[in-house]
């Protein structure tokens, strides 16, 4: 394994050592122990959840620029992105479920739906999602499993097992194979448009919460995502490929392009929403604003948000990002990372005003407690950790096994094996 | 000629409302409660005697009673609103529930099957009033006394059914649920008044049937100076408040 999988893995593992109490907690004592409650019954977890989502929806789409709409200069990350975005959904689905009151009911959305509900369709469609996802992912890499079962040791019984009986096939066949990604991308691309716009639509529905009440909402949800998904697929193209940013500059430098129009877009969006919203003498939705630029969680949307995320990186891909695939890589992985801030101000300012006035002093009790400042517990940092160990560990360890890195084509290896 | 005047108590009256009601369809009934905030004097007695009737654990309150204080000192006043669930007729909780465990009964009154549930809370962000809770599993005296006292796991007759809540016990509903004032269902049908009508010393709350033009509350929500809470948003509120 690469020392920088190693790093990854290393990272991995102690988050899921520092998460394991965390979830112990929290499959003995159930919610008890959370910081959020009735006045925010939304909070870290559902923030974890909408920005993994994001970037799972995100990676997604970058990959369907090279399987279904033929941009050949991205296709060295075209396997990871598809990757990337099944590590990210499941990610995102272990923190949405952790988050139920009753994580053993989950399946009732599936057996008794509720059609009128954005959440149910969700649901639904993130499972579509996956199994698109693993076919995908499978056509993509049949025979590269086929070919890479010769191999002996652990990788090889792998590749055995994941070919599924397909052979190593003639260039046709994988001129095939490809049509068929083609067609499941083509798929994909409206059912992310779909699953990430619908939990864009979650938010945008509730009538009650004036700051999600937009149509803007879901399109922002999906800007975001392709946006954060860019972000990470650019850090992953500079700095996990070996030699990434050095070897393919040029695709680099591209993704940082791509990735600069995204935040331009993001941001046109953002502006719009602070602006309108903040015209008005309305307190429901001037305050979720008010809230994200001056209240005690500033710091979210100044130094996370627009710096790190967004500011940075934008001043950085319009300059040293013109030239340099190390520049653009490292502001990448800053705005991917920083991309967590935008998201939680997408949840959290939703509950800035009690829904009635004065009812924040009618009743104070433990988690209903409208005065009280949100800090998520560190219990809810440990399942959050422990989570994202979870994810770490599934990248390091998937990339370190799958053939992910673009290989030479059939002919190609067919001609090596030749000479060998 | 002399008018004969009916004196009734209130209570009295309200309470053969509630039995003519009983004697109707469940679906030509439709509960509805009118506050009058003239008579409120903010004891919160009704909170109080919703806690004790449904047994709520911290965290959870069906009803509370909002303060607002008025002016600058010295001349400073205070009004009070009284907040039950509005049980609405396009109750935006509803709609949004991924698996149907709430909905709204044909007499008006909005429930959650505790035993499907599954704890998403998307209801509680959807409530424009604030009326759902979440039961995180609170118990008043946990980590106060050596043990959790009888009182409080003392089962509530919510839905006519009794539901004991345990320390420990995470798949037990309702913790783990969302949570609501039901009107008390369990005490009309056995023809009682819901509690908190019964307790209110101010004689501010009126309850009854609004399809009946003969009750009390229907007569009262015919009132010029009624108003409902956030009439804007469509939800169309079952409670009303005299002005």
């Amino acid at each position: 394994m690469r020392k920088r999988l190693w790093l990854i893995l290393a990272v991995g593992v102690i988050a899921l050592a520092f998460g394991v109490v965390g979830m112990m907690d929290r499959l003995r004592f159930g919610l008890l122990h959370v910081g959020y409650g009735t006045p925010i019954p939304w909070a870290l977890w559902v923030v974890f959840y909408i920005y993994f989502i994001g970037l799972s929806a995100g990676a997604f789409l970058i990959s369907s620029l090279v399987y279904v709409f033929g941009f050949k200069q991205y296709e060295a990350i075209g396997r990871i992105a598809v990757f990337t975005a099944l590590v990210s959904l499941i990610t995102a689905l272990l923190f949405i479920w952790v988050d139920l009151g009753h994580m053993e009911r989950f399946t009732e959305v599936f057996t008794r739906p509720g059609f009128h509900s954005p959440l149910a369709w969700i649901v639904w469609l993130y499972t579509a999602y996956f199994f698109l996802l693993v076919a995908e992912a499978w056509f993509l890499m049949r025979r590269s499993f086929a070919r890479g079962a010769r191999q002996g040791g652990l990788k090889g019984g792998l590749y055995r097992i994941l070919a599924l009986g397909t052979q190593e096939g003639t260039p046709a066949d994988e001129a095939r194979d490809m049509r068929i990604v083609r067609v499941l991308g083509s798929i994909g691309v409206p059912l992310a448009i779909a699953f990430h716009g619908g939990t864009g639509t979650v938010f945008a529905v509730t009538i009650a919460r004036a700051y999600w009440y937009s149509g803007l909402f879901p399109l922002l949800f999906l800007v975001s995502a392709l946006a954060s998904g860019g972000a990470l697929l650019t850090a992953v193209a500079a700095f996990i490929i070996p030699n990434g940013y050095q070897r393919h500059r040029e695709l680099v430098i591209s993704l940082g392009r791509l990735l600069l129009i995204l935040l331009l877009v993001e941001v046109l969006m953002e502006v719009a929403e602070f602006l309108v919203s903040l015209y008005g003498t309305a307190p429901a939705h001037t305050a979720p604003i008010q809230e994200q630029l001056f209240g005690p969680n500033w710091w979210i949307f100044w130094m996370l948000g627009l710096i790190g995320a967004v500011g940075l990186p934008m001043l950085v891909l319009v300059t040293a990002g013109r030239r340099s695939g190390l520049a653009v890589g490292l502001v990448a992985l800053l705005s991917a990372i920083c991309f967590i801030g935008i998201r939680w101000n997408i949840v959290l300012p939703g509950f800035a005003l009690p829904e009635l006035p004065g009812l924040e002093y009618a009743l104070v009790e433990p988690h209903l407690n409208y005065l009280a400042r949100y800090t998520p517990t560190i219990m809810e940092w440990q399942v959050s950790a422990f989570a994202i160990g979870i994810a770490l560990i599934l990248f390091a360890v998937g990339y370190h096994l799958l053939p992910l890195e673009k290989e030479p084509s059939t002919e190609t290896w067919q001609r090596q094996e030749v000479s060998r | 000629m002399p008018v004969e005047v009916e004196t009734k108590s209130m209570t009295i009256r309200m309470l053969e409302d509630l039995h003519r009601a009983l004697q109707k369809p469940l679906e030509e009934r439709r509960w509805g409660m009118v506050i009058d905030l003239r008579k409120c004097v903010g004891c919160n007695a009704c909170t109080v005697a919703c806690k004790a009737e449904n047994n709520t654990p911290p965290g959870v309150a069906y009803h509370v009673v909002i303060e607002e204080e008025i002016g600058q000192y010295p001349n400073v006043a205070r009004r009070f609103l009284p907040r039950p669930c509005m049980q609405c007729e396009h109750p935006p909780c509803v709609k949004v529930c991924p698996v149907n465990a709430t909905y709204r009964r044909p007499d008006g009154i909005v429930v959650i099957d505790y035993d499907v549930c599954i704890g998403c809370r998307y209801c509680l962000t959807a409530c424009p009033y604030g009326a759902r809770s979440f039961d995180f599993e609170d118990f008043y005296t946990a980590g106060h006394t050596p043990e959790v006292a009888a009182y409080d796991t003392n089962p509530s007759f919510e839905y006519g059914r009794l539901h004991q809540r345990l320390p420990g016990r995470l798949n037990q509903s309702p913790i783990g649920n969302a949570r609501k004032c039901t009107f008390c269902i369990h005490r009309l049908e056995k023809g009682m008044l819901p509690a908190c009508i019964t307790t209110c010393l101010g004689g501010a709350r009126i309850f009854g049937d609004l399809n009946d033009p003969k009750s009390l509350a229907a007569q009262m929500a015919a009132s010029p100076r009624v108003v409902r809470l956030k009439e804007e948003l469509g939800t169309e509120p079952s409670v009303y408040y005299l002005l």
